[in-house]
């Protein structure tokens, strides 16, 4: 063997061992955080991932965990925040060394769960009290739980709305364009931000499904209609954003904008509306306050659709909070999950949905209790087959490159007709259904 | 020591940087293209062995391939580029005045972060941004969105790359032809040669071999170009390179397989522009010269 054969040799045997470990392996499959009896005697110290940086470099979350500490007093609480969330808890997960206590990616396909996550309960006995518990329900076992639930809505500044003349609420699509181009002429407010540059605004188009039809088993649609097809959700909702863009009703440059700055922007009354959900709410108030402006300007409105006359708004989890399935302290992380959930007071600090059932709804949703806006939350039994359809046909429901050329093709930076497009994306989606789970 | 053998004393100085080149470099590439024959989807625990079912994906998907027409804005932009870094390589090898200083400047680009660069830039083509500012001074209103339109977008993208690799070429072009003797000039001036001569007879023969290395690498580094159009536009208004494509199949699709295909199929490509231009752009007299 001369030096060369030897060393293509060592490089080969080094690769066959490496490829060999792309997982996790299933020794520990199918275990169980139990809540632990006596809230005194559990132990251990636990990491937490979270994608919140912010909370974690001001000292909330070390103020929750000194909280926790006067229930728990042995148990350790760090922190780990990760800044690009979903990419490092991904490639964290191809080794057994992802915290005690994280929140589940969404790449995580749901028939995997039980491998990487301890189980919190059965469903039959966990959904009494708590919400989405279907969203992460494999074989009648919950392994993840959300500490606040979000809905999507327009975030709007009430001031510049009022100055157009605007006194109530738009109830179709041709209504809430109408109402944006006054806003245009009476006000000199760019009527509709799209945050093009930061992509995920453009996502959360996709959250306007369920709410157009008041459906609940709109995911269910999903997977097995065609999202594209006249009047279905996402068609309705695609459409409304290429309207806005294409009648001039977004702002000038789409490609250079700041989310950043568009919270004071839209505070000032600069910017008059954005899709986004209840969770932002806090930080447009936060932002408007900053600017000197008063934070009760930021309102926050339904899509644009009624059924019988009332509107209708999808409440869904946030990231689902689990326990690592090799996690040593199982009792302890468990118990971390079930005081975040239940007493932390997180989802109020936040001005979010509470995950408990019988809790009030949050201050910022009284204007929709006033207008008997009806709150849904979606069956995710087929959750896992629309994220399958949406990756094989690389459609990308929940990734902006599809918007980004919608909102590319509606102001002409982009050639074709809308009709096409959307056709062709229903044409992508039907043929991966047949293919997927075969 | 007396039975130290002698022949091991290289490998045991080898011993570190190979150690690092095989777990870095080797190991991963071995890795991927073991992928390339999966189905994996970047992070399940289980993974299926489906031949060259993913070869057979790229090479049936013209839209995958379309990609490459991008490429060609940045290779012009290497033209420019390399034109450029020769010209002021060539002027500042001369007695200037200032001339470190506009070392300095001309250099300073490199140092500097890609990431950082893509966001910089993003403010610089922002409506009413820097670039728009600069434009009014001297007169010209222009509210044209300088990313806005496939064509634009990437002449925009190919000039920051101009603006960030162009001093790397010139430092290295510049190191090239200040190991040219001084006397060569000095016997040139004595015949009467002009500073064009000069370059054309004595600086372009010297530099020779760091011009080829410099366009093989600008070759292959128009067609993986990454952090610029990932970081500014993130492949929007058709600015997608095949990289910006490549990692979103693996990490939005989660078809790490098909992606992994498709980065051995990128390195095959690369390969063999490579060689293909080192068979149409004769080997120089003296082949030690050449670095590629």
């Amino acid at each position: 063997m001369n030096r060369r054969t030897t060393l293509a040799t060592a490089v080969g045997a080094a690769a066959l061992l490496l490829a060999g470990c792309t997982g996790t392996g299933g020794s520990t499959k199918g275990a169980d955080a139990k809540a632990p009896a006596d809230p005194a005697k559990v132990s251990g110290t636990i990491t937490v991932l979270t994608q919140r940086t912010d909370l974690v470099q001001d000292g909330t979350m070390d103020r929750y965990a000194a909280a926790f500490n006067r229930t728990y007093p042995k148990v350790k609480v760090k922190f780990q925040a990760l800044t690009n969330y979903e990419a490092e808890v991904k490639i964290r997960m191809n080794t057994e060394n992802y915290g005690d206590v994280l929140m589940i990616p969404g790449v995580i396909k749901k028939s995997d769960y039980p491998k990487f996550f301890a189980s919190l309960g059965t469903r039959a006995e966990r959904s009494k009290k708590y919400r989405f518990t279907g969203f992460t329900t494999v074989g009648g076992k919950v392994y993840g739980q959300s500490p606040i639930g979000v809905t999507p809505g327009f975030v709007y500044n009430k001031r510049v709305w009022k100055q157009a003349g605007i006194t109530r609420w738009p109830t179709t699509p041709a209504e809430f364009l109408a109402d944006l181009k006054a806003i245009k002429q009476k006000t000199g407010a760019v009527p509709y931000y799209t945050n093009f540059a930061a992509q995920w605004p453009l996502t959360s188009w996709t959250f306007v499904n369920g709410s157009v039809h008041c459906d609940t088993g709109a995911t269910t649609e999903l997977a097995e209609g065609n999202p594209w097809a006249q009047g279905a959700d996402l068609r309705v909702g695609d459409t409304l954003l290429y309207d806005i863009v294409h009648q001039g009703l977004a702002e000038n440059d789409p490609t250079t904008t700041n989310w950043e700055a568009s919270k004071a922007q839209l505070a000032k009354g600069k910017i008059a509306t954005q899709w986004l959900g209840t969770w932002a709410v806090i930080q447009f108030q936060d932002a408007a306050r900053k600017a000197g402006q008063n934070p009760d300007d930021i309102g926050f409105m339904p899509f644009p659709a009624q059924v019988d006359g009332t509107f209708c708004a999808v409440v869904g989890p946030d990231y689902n909070q689990a326990v690592n399935v090799h996690s040593p302290h199982k009792e302890a992380a468990r118990a971390w999950i079930d005081w975040f959930t239940d007493k932390s007071g997180y989802d109020k600090d936040n001005l979010a949905i509470s995950p408990l059932k019988d809790a009030p709804l949050p201050t910022v949703l009284k204007p929709y209790e006033d207008a008997g806006v009806k709150l849904i939350e979606l069956d995710d039994t087929a959750g896992a087959k629309v994220k399958l359809i949406d990756s094989e046909s690389e459609v990308g429901i929940n990734a902006p490159d599809y918007r980004q050329k919608l909102v590319d093709l509606a102001r002409g930076a982009r050639k074709g007709s809308l009709d096409d497009f959307l056709n062709d994306l229903g044409k992508k989606w039907t043929e991966a259904q047949r293919t997927a789970g075969s | 020591m007396r039975h130290f053998p002698r022949a091991l004393t290289p490998w045991l100085f080898l011993l570190a940087p190979l150690a690092l080149l095989i777990t870095f470099t080797y190991a991963p590439i071995v890795n991927m293209v073991a992928y390339s024959f999966t189905d994996w989807d970047g992070v399940s625990p289980e993974l299926h062995y489906t031949g060259a079912h993913n070869y057979a994906e790229i090479f049936t998907r013209q839209d995958l391939f379309e990609v490459f027409f991008v490429s060609g804005y940045y290779l012009v932009a290497s033209a420019v580029q390399i034109v450029a870094a020769l010209y002021f390589a060539t002027i500042l090898s001369f007695k200037v005045r200032f001339r470190n200083f506009f070392k300095g400047v001309l250099f300073f680009p490199s140092l500097i972060n890609g990431v950082a660069i893509g966001f910089v830039f993003l403010y610089f083509f922002q409506d009413g941004g820097t670039l728009d500012t600069v434009l009014r001074l001297f007169g010209v209103h222009t509210d044209h969105a300088w990313l806005g339109s496939p064509v634009s977008a990437n002449i925009s993208l190919a000039g920051v790359s101009v603006w960030r690799y162009m001093g790397l070429n010139f430092v290295l072009f510049l190191g090239a032809i200040q190991s040219i003797p001084g006397e060569l000039y000095e016997a040139a001036e004595l015949d009467g040669a002009s500073r064009w001569h000069q370059f054309r007879y004595i600086i372009a023969p010297g530099i020779k071999p760091v011009v080829t290395l410099t366009v093989i690498l600008s070759v292959s580094g128009s067609l993986s170009v990454f952090e610029v159009p990932y970081i500014m536009t993130g492949g929007a208004t058709g600015t997608e390179t095949f990289v910006t494509q490549t990692v979103k199949l693996a990490f939005q699709y989660n078809k790490t397989g098909l992606a992994s295909a498709a980065a051995v199929v990128l390195l095959l490509i690369v390969l063999a522009v490579t060689w293909l231009q080192r068979r149409l752009v004769p080997d120089s007299a003296d082949n030690r010269m050449d670095l590629v």
